[in-house]
């Protein structure tokens, strides 16, 4: 399977008033294509910080120090660089080429604008061409069949309709549409184009498994329940198909029951689509359920990256051993991990497991472990192996 | 095992107002005739799902609200409760029973009487980052509770706080610092020590582990436990995740829209559970177990809205078992062998 996104020692720091965090440092990761991987880690392990450099999100006042994230666009073929684009080609590529589910839904959604709104907005940024083309038929249609008196009148408008829409479907930021859409009644001439990205929407509702998509989409975030939006927001991301649909926690504000239901929804979406899917969990119940490949992460760094399977049958870290333990499981003892989470200001010199690891040996202390490839398909961190 | 805590047919409406008058056009059922008891030392475990009354059942029960209708017995003879239901089902209103009701039923207490409830039983709240005042040192949050109930004074409070952050894993030498400096686990311990610190004998606890990571979350529940063994604690714990339920409780009711349809044991429930929702609940668990993904129900729809509650058996429509019947009538908790409760009227 060849790579869809390669990440080389990526480091991202945040520079507080308290010192540096080092909220990621040197990770080396693959995503493949057609893959769904899972990172999985605690509070503060990096996890999200991972899904939000690749799309170039880290917020103020964090920086990506170093490091390299290489795209590899199947349509194309070509291999990008992310870290290296000018912002209009990192906003070209944002909800287009790799797009994102955040944690909570009620938050990710705008409150003062209709779902179909909201969803139609992506079609107009990246899908102007097509939405031009489709436009353009529907002129060409009417100004075909077209019969009776007021057809007559309005025929001169729809030929001039076409035009415009035929020199949208070829460039999309062609001079006399933009010039048009900013005067007053003659950017009512391009009404058909929200009106395409309308019913393309109301198709993107439908295939998230919302009933009765088109009074949904006339629906504003309040009106809706939390699964609802959720899905509304898994469609706003798929709507340009991706290729890499990075989902940060999706389920995690979230009932089981519904969970539940996100997670078939996920898992018939990969299906669908091919699309990788880069999925950001805490909950290793989730993650056994969607997952093929997981990476689990401690302090901003990678401890083991293996399949699924792999993982829960034969963990080889010590932290990735503890963490499953932790996991309450009927008819067995719960285990906790010794201290607490490594201080993000002053990180443990070394492996940073080691001040709690149970097989901490002297080199630990003093040098980090490499991630090594130990078996097909598993990578550890750790002098053990 | 006496039963420490006894409810019946417990009811809490939030009405909802509406007009010029602010008059009540309808009302949010949050809780709809619950009937539960929990014995001395029990470990309850309460699941359901968001909106389905859970929180509202142990505000009510430790008297932060007041219930609608129906009846709260904290440590009250058998003899007693026996009485209040006799005199009740005469339908008389007698002097009597007004008595007897002021002195037993937790609902009816107000003023003093709520206080002096509240030294022997104790809310842990869900949400360590919102439950502790951030102005206020976290010895003087533990001693609070000493200084409301009168409990100790001087001296004596110090070496409690002292005493209790040394119970729950905290250090003394953190007593000056405020909430802000501590992680969500050692907030939680903070809380936990507040709620120890009038000796209760029982103590809710309302999704603490919710807002913790996987590892945090075992020493909670690891304290948990060691806490009741040692003060003999009867608990309720409200949690949203079944493999916690399953793991630590001694006995679990699974809630639905306010109301309990199934009790019973956590191996009853989780494999040979009867009433159709939990099965379902207990099939959308995710299990970290790769092997077993397979076989799963996923229920259709959503939870409908407390305030507009479906007739009949609340979970008809989401149920692939419904019949006419259920569209009807509700169907009482009944006994299905030993412990094991189930309110359906078609049990798996």
């Amino acid at each position: 399977m060849r790579d869809l996104v390669r990440i080389r020692d990526l480091t991202v720091r945040f520079y507080t008033y308290e010192g540096v965090v080092h909220a990621i440092d040197d990770l080396d990761l693959d995503i493949r294509q057609g893959e769904t991987l899972g990172i999985v880690g605690e509070t503060g392990s990096g996890k999200s910080m991972t899904a939000l450099a690749i799309l170039r999100l880290i917020p103020y006042p964090g920086k990506i120090e170093s490091g390299s994230i290489v795209f590899c666009d199947r349509d194309s073929g070509a291999e990008l660089e992310l870290l290296r684009l000018g912002e209009d080609r990192m906003r070209s590529i944002r909800g287009n080429k790799i797009s994102m589910v955040f944690q909570e839904p009620g938050a990710a959604l705008n409150p003062v604008y209709t779902i179909g709104d909201q969803i139609s907005e992506v079609f107009l940024l990246h899908r102007r061409q097509e939405l031009g083309c489709r436009a353009r038929e529907r002129v060409d249609s009417l100004l075909r069949d077209g019969n009776g008196f007021g057809t007559s009148v309005k025929r001169p408008f729809w030929r001039w309709q076409s035009r415009l829409y035929s020199k949208i479907a070829g460039e999309p930021h062609a001079l006399e549409p933009r010039f048009l859409s900013h005067l007053p009644l003659f950017r009512r001439l391009l009404w058909r184009l929200p009106d395409e990205a309308n019913l393309l929407t109301v198709d993107m509702l439908k295939d998230v498994e919302i009933p009765d998509p088109a009074r949904v989409a006339a629906h504003y975030p309040h009106e809706l329940s939390g699964g609802m939006k959720q899905r509304a927001v898994i469609a706003m991301a798929l709507a340009c198909s991706p290729e890499l649909l990075i989902a940060d926690e999706p389920t995690t504000s979230l009932d089981v029951t519904i969970q539940a239901q996100m997670l078939e929804l996920f898992r018939r979406i990969k299906a669908d689509k091919g699309a990788s899917v880069l999925f950001v969990t805490h909950n290793l119940g989730v993650a056994s359920e969607v997952c093929d490949r997981v990476a689990v992460m401690y302090a901003g760094r990678l401890c083991e990256v293996c399949t699924v399977e792999e993982l829960f049958l034969h963990p080889l870290h010590p932290y990735t051993k503890a963490l499953l333990n932790a996991v309450p499981i009927p008819g067995k003892e719960l285990q906790t991990i010794p201290g607490a989470l490594a201080d993000a200001l002053n990180p443990p010199p070394g492996c940073r497991f080691h001040p709690r690891c149970p097989s901490a040996t002297p080199m630990c202390q003093q040098e980090r472990p490499k991630l090594k490839l130990v078996a097909k398909d598993h990578m550890v961190a750790c002098y053990l192996f | 095992m006496n039963t420490l805590v006894d409810i019946r047919r417990l009811k809490k409406h939030f009405p909802i107002v509406g007009g010029v008058f602010r008059r009540p056009v309808g009302a949010v059922k949050a809780v709809d005739g619950v009937s539960l008891a929990i014995k001395r030392g029990q470990w309850l475990g309460l699941v359901g799902e968001s909106g389905c009354g859970k929180t509202t059942l142990a505000k009510t029960l430790v008297r932060l609200i007041k219930p609608t209708s129906g009846h709260i017995y904290f440590d009250v003879p058998d003899e007693t409760k026996a009485l209040i239901e006799d005199l009740e089902s005469q339908g008389k209103n007698n002097t009597k029973l007004t008595y007897l009701l002021k002195e037993n039923d937790l609902g009816t207490f107000s003023g003093d009487r709520v206080r002096l409830f509240h030294r022997r039983a104790q809310l842990v709240h869900q949400d360590p980052f919102t439950s502790l005042d951030p102005r206020m040192k976290i010895k003087n949050t533990v001693a609070e509770p000493l200084k409301i109930h009168r409990v100790l004074s001087g001296h004596a409070v110090e070496t409690a706080i002292e005493e209790l952050l040394g119970r729950v894993g905290l250090t003394a030498g953190q007593s000056e610092r405020y909430p802000h400096q501590f992680s969500g686990g050692q907030r939680q311990r903070i809380a936990i020590a507040r709620a120890l610190a009038t000796k209760p004998e029982f103590i809710a606890f309302d999704e603490p582990t919710s807002a913790l990571d996987v590892s945090v979350q075992a020493q909670i529940l690891n304290l948990l436990k060691d806490l009741r063994k040692e003060f003999g604690l009867t608990y309720l714990y409200i949690t949203h995740e079944l493999l916690i339920a399953e793991s630590v409780c001694d006995y679990i009711a699974v809630m639905y829209l306010g109301k309990v349809v199934e009790m019973g044991r956590p191996e009853e429930i989780f494999h040979a559970p009867r009433h159709p929702y939990s099965q379902s609940l207990v099939a959308a668990t995710p299990v970290p177990d790769p092997k077993r993904r397979v076989g799963r129900i996923v229920l259709p729809g959503e939870v409908p809205s407390p305030a507009n509650p479906p007739p009949g058996c609340t979970f008809h429509p989401r149920c692939s078992r419904a019949s006419k019947e259920c569209h009807e009538l509700e169907p009482p908790l009944e006994p299905v062998g030993g412990d094991h409760y189930v309110a359906c009227f078609h049990p798996l």
